[in-house]
């Protein structure tokens, strides 16, 4: 059977991640009261790989890692379409960085067993660093993809694909196992029927703790992490703001004014 | 102590076999790492038909270049480039290698990273050496600045997005030691390429821009977002955004600004409908004259830029664009 496996992110809604800030005295982020959501392109890749499943049949796994409360975006999964959630939770693997958070990931992978295709973002909109994919390819060694706007599923071992490069697209043929990270243009992610609700109530989440994975915990967390946050400072700002004020229509045209006088017109 | 620091590391990316400027401006700031650390700047050159144009990266600062030529090489291959990267890294014991934030770079830099088990950090926008001489390697998060290190695993590597660091004078002809590396006869296994395809940028390119207009959240909707890019048109500037109208699929990634996308240094910068977070503004300081218009007066823009407007700009920018047109107008 061809299995898919996905992996998700739980991130700080990023329509109130600004919420989160530095403490410049104690140097720590002030705890807001942001909540958790699915990683947009997450949803992409998720979208994927259930027209995948409708193409080239199979099954469909999501897992991520995160806090117990990271469960509620494998349940959206479900709801989806997914047919199981695995979340990766233990306090073991709390610090993690890329490096550590990928490895983590492989590991709850290679637990699952025999994927086939490995879909996830390309991004996540917290960290932004685009390196759990690639990283996991390498913990797993299968080829990767990134950047992925186009997949050709296919009962054959290598599938086309079309990749983003900085000024156009490459075409690619990969062979499964792969591991692809996928961009927004791929496709648009459906929205959560009433029936996958009810049909995602009925499904449990497997949750896998340190002791499941069975590796040691120097790999794991900030243990695990090659690089450490050494210092956090509040950036400061260098311009003096003037604020246009008055009524909709002088304020458009004081700005107008300014702009001129600046000769930008 | 006693041992001798290893090298810097970069990696020059090419593209029909020129160097990419961003590379050029990662070798400047690298040959000051490497000035401080005392030890040597070394860059890995790898295309086909490349050598002649190796110079540049001597006149750029390099002191060694490690150059890979062959056929096979002319495009990128992730397992062949990680692979030939991978063994060099192995007998060289380099101490900081960075890389571009291009399309290559970000899948090159974890592949070899992950090789290596070593720390990678993503979009630097400053790197600097700290008081143990490690690699302090700054990104925006949460409203400031974090520094983040490797410390015990070698090499540090970070990846740095073009125009963060000024390109260095190569006009003078300098001199370097080239090595010319064996590659062998072989093609990725699991992968492969079977055509690059290059497209023409839509709009004004942002990086050469005179004004950019960005827009951000505060659009709402699609139909929000038209206005801005209504004010773009009016203006002859081109379009810019922060990271939620590409997720909200308004607007290509290749259009946003910032820590992960573009920067860019025009003579007018105007911001609708955006907070001002970090990781956008790094992609901004590099312009004149910078407006902001957002209906939330403690949005964090408001004290980033030279003047500010607090209205809701779905309200404001057809005020805005009439009042531009009749300047327009008037001068005519």
């Amino acid at each position: 059977m061809f299995k898919i496996v996905v992996l998700v992110k739980a991130v700080p809604d990023p329509k109130r991640a600004s919420e989160i800030k530095i403490d410049p005295r104690t140097k720590t982020l002030t705890r807001a009261d942001v909540p958790l959501v699915m990683n947009q392109l997450d949803k992409h890749a998720m979208e994927a790989a259930l027209e995948l499943k409708t193409q080239v049949g199979g099954e469909i796994t999501a897992i991520s890692m995160g806090p117990p409360p990271a469960a509620a975006i494998l349940k959206e999964c479900l709801a989806m379409g997914a047919d199981h959630g695995v979340l990766l939770s233990d306090r073991a693997f709390g610090g993690a960085d890329a490096y550590a958070t990928a490895y983590t990931l492989a590991k709850g992978v290679e637990k699952i067993g025999s994927a086939d295709l490995i879909l996830c973002g390309m991004a996540s909109s917290d960290g932004s660093t685009e390196w759990v994919g690639p990283e996991l390819s390498v913990f797993l060694d299968l080829p990767v993809v990134t950047g992925v706007k186009e997949i050709a599923g296919s009962s054959e071992q290598w599938w086309q694909v079309k990749a983003h490069i900085d000024n156009g697209y490459r075409e690619l043929k990969v062979k499964l196992p792969a591991v692809m990270a996928v961009t927004r243009e791929l496709n648009t992610p459906r929205n959560i029927s009433f029936s996958g609700i009810i049909k995602a109530r009925k499904k449990e989440i497997t949750i896998w703790d340190f002791d499941a994975l069975g590796v040691p915990k120097s790999s794991l967390g900030l243990a695990g992490s090659p690089t450490i946050i050494s210092d956090l400072r509040v950036s400061e700002s260098k311009r003096e703001v003037e604020m246009i004020e008055g009524t909709r229509e002088e304020k458009a045209e004081i700005l107008v004014q300014k702009l001129a006088d600046a000769g930008l017109f | 102590m006693g041992e001798s620091t290893g090298p810097v590391w970069v990696f020059a990316e090419q593209s029909d076999g020129c160097v990419l400027p961003v590379s050029l401006e990662i070798i400047g700031q690298a040959r000051k790492l490497a000035d401080e650390l005392g030890t040597s700047l070394e860059v890995i050159f790898l295309g086909d038909a490349i050598h002649e144009n190796a110079q540049i990266l001597f006149n750029a600062g390099a002191d060694k270049v490690l150059l890979g030529e062959h056929p096979d090489l002319k495009y990128y291959q992730p397992e062949r480039y990680m692979h030939i990267i991978v063994k060099l890294a192995q007998k060289y014991q380099p101490e900081i290698f960075l890389l571009g934030s291009t399309a290559t770079g970000k899948e090159l830099a974890p592949l070899v990273a992950a090789k290596l088990e070593t720390g990678l950090t993503a979009h630097c926008i400053d790197l600097a050496l700290d008081q143990e001489k490690r690699l302090e390697q700054i990104i925006p998060a949460y409203g400031g600045l974090i520094s983040i290190v490797c410390p015990e695993k070698r090499p540090q590597m970070a990846t740095i997005a073009k125009g963060v660091f000024s390109k260095p004078d190569t006009s003078e002809a300098k001199q370097g030691e080239l090595v010319l590396l064996e590659i062998a006869n072989e093609q990725d296994q699991r992968i492969e390429l079977l055509e690059v395809v290059c497209e023409e940028e839509d709009g004004v390119p942002l990086e050469s821009a005179t004004i950019v207009v960005a827009g951000g959240a505060g659009a709402k909707d699609l139909e929000g977002w038209q206005q801005i890019v209504d004010l773009a048109d009016e203006m002859g500037a081109a379009l810019g955004s922060t990271r939620p109208p590409v997720d909200e699929g308004w607007i290509e990634i290749d259009r946003m600004i910032g820590q992960s996308g573009k920067m860019v240094a025009p003579e007018l910068y105007i911001g609708v409908g955006l907070s001002g977070e970090l990781q956008h503004m790094v992609g901004i300081t590099g312009a004149k004259l910078l407006v902001a218009v957002n209906c939330e007066p403690k949005a964090p823009v408001f004290e980033q830029v030279d003047y500010g407007i607090v209205d809701d700009c779905r309200e404001f920018l057809p005020v805005l664009i009439e009042k531009i047109k009749a300047s327009k107008a008037e001068k005519v």
